[in-house]
C-alpha cells in the first residue's frame, strides 16, 4: 500500500450564512498517552442532514467520533484538545456539564447494547431519572420513538419482553429508538449497522433516512455504499487525519485528494 | 499408540480422577450424614447444650451461628459492595489500586486462627468487647470481606463495557449508571458470592474461639432487649457457635453422649452449609431470570 502525505487534504468550507451548523471542531485532536491519534480535525457538521465519517480501519474516524460527545473521557489515559462548538459552547471545555451535554448529543454504538430490561424500560429508564413521571407521557413516548426506529410494528404487542431477546437488528433499533426518546439535537452513529445482516441494515438506513428531518446525525461506517446511499456530506479518514470533506456525491465522483479517490474505487481498506 | 487411542486413554483417566472425587466427596457426606442424622430430632435442636449430662441440644449455638452470621453480613455486605464498586467502576489504574489489590489478596489467603488472634487482640482485649458476638462478628469480617470484595468486583467487572457507554451516553451520571444499570445485571453474580460467603462464615470456627468464645450461657427467648444480658439479641454476650461447639465437644467434651451430640451437630451443620450452596444456586439463577427478562 502506498503511504499519501498527510498534508494534502480538502475541507469544503461551509458558509454559516447559507448552512446552519449543528456542530463544529476546531483543530480537535485525540492523544492516547503520548501517541496522537487524530492530528487536529476541523469539521463543519450541518443541520438535519446526514454527514458520513469513512475510512479504512484504524484511521480514526471512530475515535473522532467518539470524542464529539466526549465518551473519550472514559478512555483512562484519552486526552482530547481543541474546541467542538456546539450553539456557540466549546462542549470541550471543563466547564461543562457532561452529562447534560450528553442528552443533547446521544449515540448508538457499533455492537447493539440494550439493557438487560423490557423494551419499555430500555427507552423510559433513562427519561424516568430526568423526572418524567407522567405515565401517558412516557407511553407516548414509547411508542413514538419506536415507530420513527421502524421497530413500534413488530413489539407493540409486548413491550414488557427483554430488549435482549430481539434479534440484532431490532436490538439495534432499540438503541436508536432509546436515544431519540432523549430527544437529543445530534446523533452520533458509530458503524450502526456492522454488526447486522443485510435486511437489518437496509431498515436501520432507512430509519436514519427518515430521522433526516429532526435530527442531525453523524455517522461512522465502513460501508461506502451504505454512505453514499444515505449521507449528505461525507468525510475521509486516513491515519488518524480528516483528509477530505466535501458533499457526498463529490467525494464519491469527483474526489480532490489522491488518497480519498483511491479509498472510495477500492483500492485500500 | 495412535492419537486415538491416547484420546480414548486420557478420557478414561480423567473420567477416574473426576469419579475419586466424587466417591471421596458423597462418602464424606454419606458418612457425617449417616451418623448424624439419627441424633437430630426437635429436642436437639432447639434444646440447651449440657456439659457434664447426656440429653443436650444444640438449640443455643444453633441460634448463635445464624445471630452471628446475620450480625456479620450486615458489617461486612455493604463494605464488599463500597469496596467492590469503587475497585471495578471508579479506581484508576495506579500505584493506589495495585497495592488495595494486594492487601486485598493475601488478607483472603490469610488462615482463619491468624484472623482469630488478631480479633482476639484487637477487639476482644484492645476495643474491650470481650468474648462476644460482636468482636466474632468483627472477626468474620475480617475474614469474609476480601472473598465478599472480590466477588463484587469480579461481578460488576462481567458486566459489558457497553452497558457503561449506553448508560454515559443517555447522559446519565457515572453512579446512576452503576446503580441503575450494572448492579442490577451483576446481581445475581453478586447474591450468589454472598450466600456462599454466608457458608463459609457459618462453618467458621478458628476465628470464633478467641473472639466469639466458647461458652453458651442460658438464653431468655421471652426477653428481645438486646441491652439485656439475657436477652438472645445482645451483641455483647459470649456466644458458643456450632462449629466452635463440635471442635469443644471433641477435644475437652466429658458429656456421655458427647460422640452422638457431634455427629448431630456436624449434620446439621453440613446441612446447612449444603442448603445454602443450593440456595445461591437458585436464587442466582431466578433473580438473573428476572432481571434480564429472558
Amino acid at each position: 500500500m502506498q503511504n499519501y502525505s498527510l498534508a494534502d487534504t480538502y475541507i469544503k468550507p461551509l458558509d454559516p450564512a447559507e448552512h446552519e451548523l449543528a456542530l463544529e471542531t476546531k483543530n480537535l485532536k485525540v492523544f492516547y498517552g503520548d501517541h496522537e491519534a487524530i492530528h487536529g480535525a476541523s469539521l463543519q457538521f450541518e443541520r438535519y442532514k446526514i454527514t458520513a465519517l469513512i475510512g479504512a480501519s484504524g484511521s480514526g474516524k471512530s475515535t473522532f467520533l467518539r470524542s464529539l460527545n466526549r465518551m473519550n473521557d472514559l478512555v483512562d489515559k484519552a486526552r482530547v484538545t481543541g474546541e467542538i462548538l456546539y450553539r456557540g459552547l466549546d462542549i470541550n471545555s471543563d466547564k461543562i456539564d457532561v452529562y447534560e451535554m450528553r442528552r443533547h448529543i446521544g449515540m448508538v454504538f457499533q455492537r447493539p447494547n440494550p439493557f438487560a430490561k423490557s423494551i419499555y424500560d430500555n427507552i423510559t429508564f433513562a427519561p424516568r431519572r430526568f423526572g418524567e413521571k407522567n405515565k401517558k407521557v412516557l407511553d407516548e413516548m414509547v411508542e413514538t420513538s419506536l415507530k420513527q426506529a421502524a421497530l413500534w410494528d413488530q413489539v407493540k404487542d409486548d413491550l414488557n419482553q427483554s430488549g435482549l431477546a430481539l434479534s440484532g437488528g431490532q436490538q439495534q433499533r432499540l438503541c436508536i429508538a432509546r436515544a431519540i426518546a432523549m430527544k437529543p439535537d445530534i446523533l452520533l452513529l458509530d458503524e450502526p449497522a456492522s454488526a447486522l445482516d443485510p435486511i437489518s441494515t437496509s431498515q436501520v438506513e432507512d430509519t436514519l433516512l427518515a430521522l433526516k428531518d429532526h435530527y442531525t446525525i453523524i455517522i461512522v461506517t465502513h460501508n461506502m455504499q451504505q454512505a453514499a446511499r444515505i449521507s449528505d456530506y461525507t468525510s475521509f479518514f486516513y491515519s488518524g487525519t480528516a483528509i477530505e470533506f466535501d458533499e457526498t456525491r463529490k467525494i464519491f465522483t469527483r474526489p480532490q485528494i489522491q488518497a480519498t479517490e483511491d479509498y472510495v474505487s477500492g483500492h485500500f481498506g | 499408540m495412535d492419537a486415538k487411542k491416547i484420546d480414548r486413554l486420557a478420557t478414561t483417566i480423567l473420567y477416574l480422577i473426576a469419579g475419586i472425587i466424587v466417591i471421596i466427596l458423597a462418602s464424606l457426606l454419606g458418612y457425617i450424614l449417616v451418623r448424624g442424622l439419627p441424633h437430630i430430632s426437635w429436642h436437639f435442636l432447639t434444646a440447651p447444650s449440657q456439659s457434664f449430662k447426656a440429653g443436650g441440644g444444640i438449640g443455643i449455638q444453633l441460634f448463635n451461628s445464624l445471630y452471628l452470621l446475620v450480625l456479620s453480613m450486615l458489617i461486612s455486605v455493604p463494605l464488599a459492595l463500597g469496596a467492590g464498586i469503587y475497585l471495578a467502576e471508579y479506581a484508576r489504574e495506579n500505584k493506589l489500586t495495585e497495592i488495595i489489590r494486594t492487601a486485598i489478596e493475601i488478607l483472603s489467603s490469610l488462615p482463619s486462627v491468624v484472623v482469630g488472634l488478631f480479633g482476639f487482640l484487637v477487639f476482644v482485649l484492645q476495643f474491650g468487647f470481650g468474648f462476644s458476638i460482636l468482636s466474632g462478628a468483627l472477626a468474620l469480617t475480617m475474614f469474609n470481606l476480601p472473598l465478599l470484595t472480590r466477588n463484587v468486583e469480579d461481578s460488576l467487572r462481567q458486566v459489558s463495557f457497553d452497558q457503561r457507554e449506553a448508560g454515559l451516553a443517555l447522559g446519565l451520571s457515572r453512579w446512576e449508571t452503576v446503580i441503575h444499570v450494572i448492579i442490577p445485571e451483576a446481581l445475581p453474580g453478586i447474591i450468589t458470592g454472598m450466600i456462599l460467603g454466608a457458608g463459609r462464615v457459618f462453618g467458621e470456627a478458628a476465628a470464633l474461639i478467641y473472639t466469639a468464645g466458647q461458652s453458651a450461657p442460658a438464653l431468655d427467648f421471652t426477653n428481645w432487649n438486646p441491652l439485656n444480658i439475657a436477652s438472645p439479641l445482645n451483641p455483647l454476650r459470649p456466644a458458643e457457635t456450632l462449629a466452635v461447639h463440635i471442635w469443644k465437644i471433641n477435644s475437652e467434651g466429658i458429656q456421655p453422649d458427647a460422640a452422638a451430640v457431634s455427629a448431630g451437630a456436624s449434620a446439621v451443620l453440613i446441612l446447612a452449609v449444603l442448603l445454602f450452596n443450593v440456595l445461591a444456586r437458585v436464587i442466582g439463577n431466578r433473580i438473573y431470570k428476572k432481571m434480564t427478562a429472558v
